[in-house]
């Protein structure tokens, strides 16, 4: 069985980045997973562009190794509290991440 | 030079959230040098600023004033509140000025206050646009004065220095407009001349209070002492206890870089910072960097451009349920047709959004085939025009349909689950943060109006 996200991560989340941007934190589930999926090319700017319409250009990677995490921030597609606003402050963004695979 | 570490007690994450007496109370009994909180931010969209309304009940913001006032008073300690009113926009402050007031009548208190106010005349921001000291920030581009007259209210968000000003002439209290979380907490350091990398990055760290705890239900406020070497972290409830990870994950929250914060004045650079257990409860922080940078404060502006009229129904029918998607494109088609009979070309600019609660509303994405029916959803519509009239007169149009429109096309018309009458709420503007934008300042109080009070004297400029 391939893995997906949550298969390798003790805890995801999102929120809002100010009214602009988005960001994802991605724990992963000890140092081995981190090493093993921080880097992998099925979490790429085109992710971020196929699930949430970003301009790949706009989507940003930092990886911080001291806690096995990895965050994800992109531009938001409409700032928030627009006219089709339908997650004010992006907390419910991070489940359509849970279940990417992971090959 | 310092005896020792400047101790901040931050009381909550947010003013009005809720502050406990026993755990102030063993703050002060810890030294603290004062009492800093943010009171607002962004985060919960634009309303707040445009209005100039906070989105606390004055009840809980009074309550927590109360508690505050009465433990910076028997300490003989300054109280540093930012982001006054939620959005820190004039009318913003004034409602906290007001409530401040009261209190301190009922404390029978004579305090001496700072009012910073940074909200910003709309011919002042053009000319700085104007002089080429406006940037944008990403996702955005060049300002434009039709932006800037679109909003409703614009602050240029301070930095530390009005709140250094004012303990230097001697406020017992501040209340600021909009600021960095940071500078309200990292302020009273900075005046006392306490290295601006550990006092900063723990300003960061005790922004939310509590969330930097292990356990973020347990207790509101947390206790940073801050030296020249770095900081330590504390919560000010008993039961709860910071750990390294607790405390270093925080740097993440609510920021899109993880290293750089970037400040009026400054970067704040926490790559190489270590973060280490000295005691059951405490982390002491060490290696944060502050990199001074040009002066340059964020502006925030906020308004509106387009309104909204809603109407909500419920559905059972499991025939509709069985194929949701597909009834959501027809009726939405439906609904645009209906309005460019009814209304036609005067109808304007306008927008109808379904969100399909139970089914996709969040995301507005298509769940993948063979996802099973939901037992009932609701449906969401949303209108979008140019005036609220239009708006209003869109739902109104579009009514019968959303109320009855069939997805077996012989059948009799259904009725769908209505839950108010009138069907249709007029929901209001849509309000936006229209700037993304940051202003290079040659005087930190460039764009900052100070207003004191004396109490025991009378208001005075």
């Amino acid at each position: 069985m391939m893995p997906t996200v949550k298969d390798v991560c003790r805890h995801v989340r999102s929120k809002n980045a100010g009214p602009f941007w988005v960001t994802f934190d991605l724990f992963f589930d000890g140092p081995e997973n981190f090493q093993a999926y921080h880097n992998h090319p099925a979490l790429g700017p085109d992710l971020f562009h196929r699930l949430f319409g970003a301009d790949p250009a706009l989507v940003r990677y930092y990886p911080v190794p001291g806690l096995n995490m990895l965050k994800i921030s992109h531009a938001r597609t409409s700032p928030q509290g627009g006219v089709v606003e339908r997650d004010m402050h992006c907390g419910q963004q991070y489940v359509r991440l849970m279940d990417v695979e992971l090959e | 030079m310092l005896d020792g570490p400047i101790k901040i007690l931050v009381p909550t994450g947010s003013l009005g959230a809720g502050a406990s007496e026993a755990e102030v109370r063993y703050g002060i009994a810890q030294g603290a040098h004062a009492i800093a909180t943010d009171a607002g931010s962004t985060d919960s969209g634009a309303a707040y600023l445009a209005l100039g309304i906070s989105k606390n009940n004055r009840g809980s913001v009074k309550r927590d004033l109360t508690i505050l006032m009465q433990a910076a008073r028997a300490a003989g300690i300054p109280l540093i509140i930012g982001s006054s009113g939620q959005a820190g926009g004039d009318r913003n402050l004034d409602w906290t000025r007001d409530i401040v007031l009261e209190v301190a009548g009922e404390q029978g208190w004579a305090p001496k206050i700072a009012l910073l106010y940074c909200e910003q005349e709309k011919s002042v921001l053009k000319r700085y646009n104007a002089d080429g000291k406006v940037r944008p920030l990403p996702p955005l581009g060049p300002l434009d004065d039709a932006t800037i007259d679109a909003c409703d209210h614009i602050v240029a968000v301070m930095g530390a220095e009005p709140y250094i000003a004012a303990l230097e002439a001697g406020a017992d209290i501040i209340l600021g407009g909009r600021t960095t979380d940071t500078a309200v907490l990292a302020s009273y350091a900075l005046w006392k001349g306490v290295a601006a990398g550990p006092a900063w990055h723990a300003a960061k760290i005790a922004e939310c209070g509590g969330q930097c705890a292990v356990n973020r239900l347990e207790g509101a406020g947390v206790l940073i002492s801050i030296g020249q070497d770095g900081f330590e972290v504390e919560p000010l409830a008993l039961s709860n206890r910071c750990d390294p990870h607790s405390v270093s994950a925080h740097m993440l929250y609510e920021n899109s870089n993880p290293f750089l914060l970037t400040e009026p004045g400054g970067i704040l650079d926490v790559t190489e910072a270590l973060y280490r257990q000295v005691s059951d409860r405490s982390v002491k922080v060490t290696g944060s960097v502050w990199q001074p940078q040009p002066y340059t404060v964020k502006l925030e502006g906020a308004g509106s451009r387009k309104f909204q009229t809603v109407m909500l129904i419920g559905i059972q029918d499991p025939q509709v349920l069985s194929q949701v998607d597909l009834f959501h494109d027809r009726m939405l088609a439906a609904l645009y047709d209906r309005v460019h009979k009814t209304i036609g070309a005067a109808a304007g600019d306008f927008h109808i959004s379904l969100r399909m609660y139970g089914w996709n509303a969040v995301s507005g994405d298509r769940p993948p085939p063979g996802t099973p029916a939901p037992r009932e959803i609701g449906v969401l519509f949303v209108a979008t025009a140019d005036s609220q009239e239009m708006a209003s007169q869109i739902a109104k149009a579009c009514n019968p349909y959303f109320f009855h429109f069939p997805i077996v096309l012989d059948g009799e018309l259904p009725s769908y689950g209505f839950a108010f009458t009138p069907a249709d709420i007029d929901r209001g503007p849509v309000y936006e943060f229209l700037l993304n934008h940051v202003v290079e300042l040659d005087d930190p109080m460039e764009l900052v109006r100070t207003v004191w009070i004396d109490m025991s004297e009378g208001e005075k400029a």
